[in-house]
């Protein structure tokens, strides 16, 4: 029973780091057709930042928001200098964001050497939960909290505010939003910051789990990519299932057959390609 | 000078090319680069004739790689045999994967061929039962292929280079041919050619699968080379690798990715010995290339050439 309990929190949590990750690189994805290969490697640094920023002494849930404040104008200064000069060609693009994915793995690994860094929970949530006989673990519940919060935050930004409709008018057809008058560049200015800085923020919100090591971009950049095929890309809602998804069929996968997990990780994605290539929740694009 | 003239030449610089080295050294860089480009000739088939950019390519190389490994160390087959379970197995995965991931074309295919190949790469890491993990998978020794000691240095290279010289003459044969043609109608007008009766579903999955098979001929190639293989063939930077060097050289010209393999190589290894930040540096030439040189390098030169004769002519 323990070990369910243990196993079902674990995929709750990773299915909101998977969330926080993947949201970012789908709306990205909707709004400016552009994979970005770099998000696990801003993931990375983000975890990495906030490792030298709590051990400096700054508070947890800061370093977590500085960390992606500032994975963010990366993310951002990426898109104005390079990413902007390459508009069209969206190959070009994808190109340099797996560039920039190579350069920045390479800098963590001289920054911060090849040795794991842990990362340690917030003080008062590290000891687990007791109730009913079971050990619940503090922490990975205040994750998924975390997670469906930003779910509903990102959620009320997209349907509820004037900046939401114009990202979905962007997403729908840029063309006829740019007739409108709407500056679909600041725009993408904008989505970047936003969706890159969720990604260094997830990095820190999953260094207790995960810790901050060499290897960490490759470890999630493919988890983030089968949530956005299975959930479909550009929906906000197809990144919260498809995340779920692959955090209960990954952690289990792990966790009962060790060696297979990653060809357990790959049967939700070939359904979708088989039955729904557009993914669960997407819809066909011309 | 004509064609036939050309290869001509091309396969007596390939055939003395060992003769003009200085030493051992050498020879093994002309067969790594050997190696490398046969693997970029083959992705161009996908990426410059199809259209279809591919970041999961190391999948079927490192396939194939493990299979004959791992036929040759674990269930005893003789080296033709295994040789020729990893050619079938690399091209047969490249076979089902055509099929998931030409579901999508453009991004969507290049995610999905990124994301297959990560699972590849992921499935050597775990399956320690059956690939070693990260410690991998070692060849006793380097085959004797008809009668060609591949151990010596200048025997491999030998190897290598008719391989090369095979799949190159096949692969032009494959760009010239009505096939070929109809591969460039599915990239520059894919509804045109469906309207005009031509399964460019098909045709892309043909390509898929021709391209699969030269990158698991390079992956066997790879193994005898370094009689060790590990997770690392199969990583992402290895497909970049490969698409870099057809980029920087050209896609969709023969001699492009040749050309891109020749000089990423040699960097490769003049950078390795004087840093070993090799990753970050490919980073930078991955942003330089696609930004300043979006056509590649073969095709920047023959622009340049034919500016230059063109007032004399």
């Amino acid at each position: 029973m323990q070990f369910y309990v243990i196993q079902t929190l674990n995929s709750l949590a990773l299915g909101g780091v998977l969330f926080l990750l993947s949201s970012g690189f789908s709306l990205i994805f909707g709004l400016q057709r552009i994979p970005n290969l770099a998000h696990g490697a801003l993931f990375m640094l983000g975890a990495y930042i906030g490792t030298s920023l709590i051990s400096r002494g700054v508070d947890f849930w800061a370093a977590a928001v500085l960390s992606g404040i500032a994975v963010g104008l990366l993310g951002a200064a990426l898109e104005r200098l390079i990413l902007r000069r390459l508009a069209g060609n969206e190959q070009g693009q994808v190109l340099v964001t797996l560039g920039v994915a190579f350069i920045i793995a390479d800098v963590c690994l001289m920054v911060w050497t090849g040795d794991p860094i842990p990362v340690p929970a917030p003080d008062g949530l590290r000891r687990p939960i007791f109730a009913y006989g079971l050990a619940f673990p503090t922490y990975r519940l205040v994750v998924v909290g975390v997670a469906v919060v930003m779910a509903v935050l990102l959620f009320l930004l997209i349907e509820r505010t004037r900046l939401g409709a114009m990202i979905r008018a962007g997403v729908d057809d840029m063309e006829m939003a740019r007739g409108v008058g709407i500056r679909v560049s600041r725009l993408f200015s904008i989505t970047f910051f936003f969706g890159v800085a969720l990604a260094g923020a997830a990095g820190v919100v999953a260094g207790p789990i995960f810790s901050a090591y060499p290897g960490l971009d490759a470890d999630m950049l493919p988890l983030a990519l089968v949530v956005v095929i299975l959930g479909g890309v550009g929906s906000l809602l197809g990144a919260f299932v498809g995340s779920f998804v692959v955090g209960f069929v990954y952690n289990f996968g792990t966790a009962l057959l060790p060696d297979l997990a990653y060809v357990i990780l790959f049967l939700p994605m070939v359904l979708a390609l088989v039955f729904k290539p557009e993914g669960l929740f997407g819809r066909a694009r011309p | 000078m004509s064609g036939p003239l050309r290869g001509l030449l091309a396969l007596a610089l390939l055939a003395g090319l060992p003769w003009l080295l200085p030493g051992d050294f050498y020879v093994n860089l002309a067969s790594q680069v050997l190696i490398y480009a046969l693997f970029a000739i083959g992705l161009n088939l996908l990426v410059g004739y199809g259209g279809l950019t591919s970041l999961g390519h190391a999948a079927y190389f490192g396939v194939s790689a493990y299979a004959c490994a791992w036929l040759t160390t674990q269930a005893g087959l003789g080296p033709a045999a295994a040789a020729a379970g990893a050619l079938a197995l690399g091209t047969a995965t490249a076979g089902v994967f055509g099929v998931l991931a030409l579901r999508a074309s453009g991004l969507g295919f290049l995610m999905i061929t990124l994301a297959l190949g990560q699972i590849v790469w992921g499935m050597a890491y775990r399956w320690v039962a059956l690939t070693g993990g990260d410690n991998g998978i070692r060849l006793a020794d380097r085959p004797v292929v008809l009668g060609l000691d591949a151990t010596t240095p200048i025997g491999f290279y030998y190897l290598a280079a008719g391989v090369f010289a095979i799949a190159f003459y096949t692969i032009r044969r494959t760009a010239l041919s009505p096939f070929g043609a109809c591969l460039r109608g599915s990239r520059d007008q894919p509804r045109r050619m469906a309207a005009l009766g031509h399964n460019v579903w098909l045709l892309r999955w043909l390509a898929f699968v021709m391209s699969g098979f030269w990158g698991s001929a390079a992956g066997l190639l790879y193994l005898y080379y370094h009689k060790f293989v590990s997770p690392q063939v199969l990583a992402l930077q290895q497909s970049a690798e490969g698409l870099l060097m057809v980029i920087l050289g050209g896609a969709s010209t023969l001699t492009g990715p040749v050309v891109g393999a020749v000089v990423i190589t040699l960097v490769k290894n003049l950078a390795s010995s004087y840093v070993d930040r090799w990753y970050a540096l490919l980073g930078v030439i991955f942003i330089v290339a696609v930004v300043f040189m979006p056509r590649g390098m073969v095709p920047g030169v023959a622009g340049l050439w034919a500016r230059r004769r063109a007032p004399q002519s």
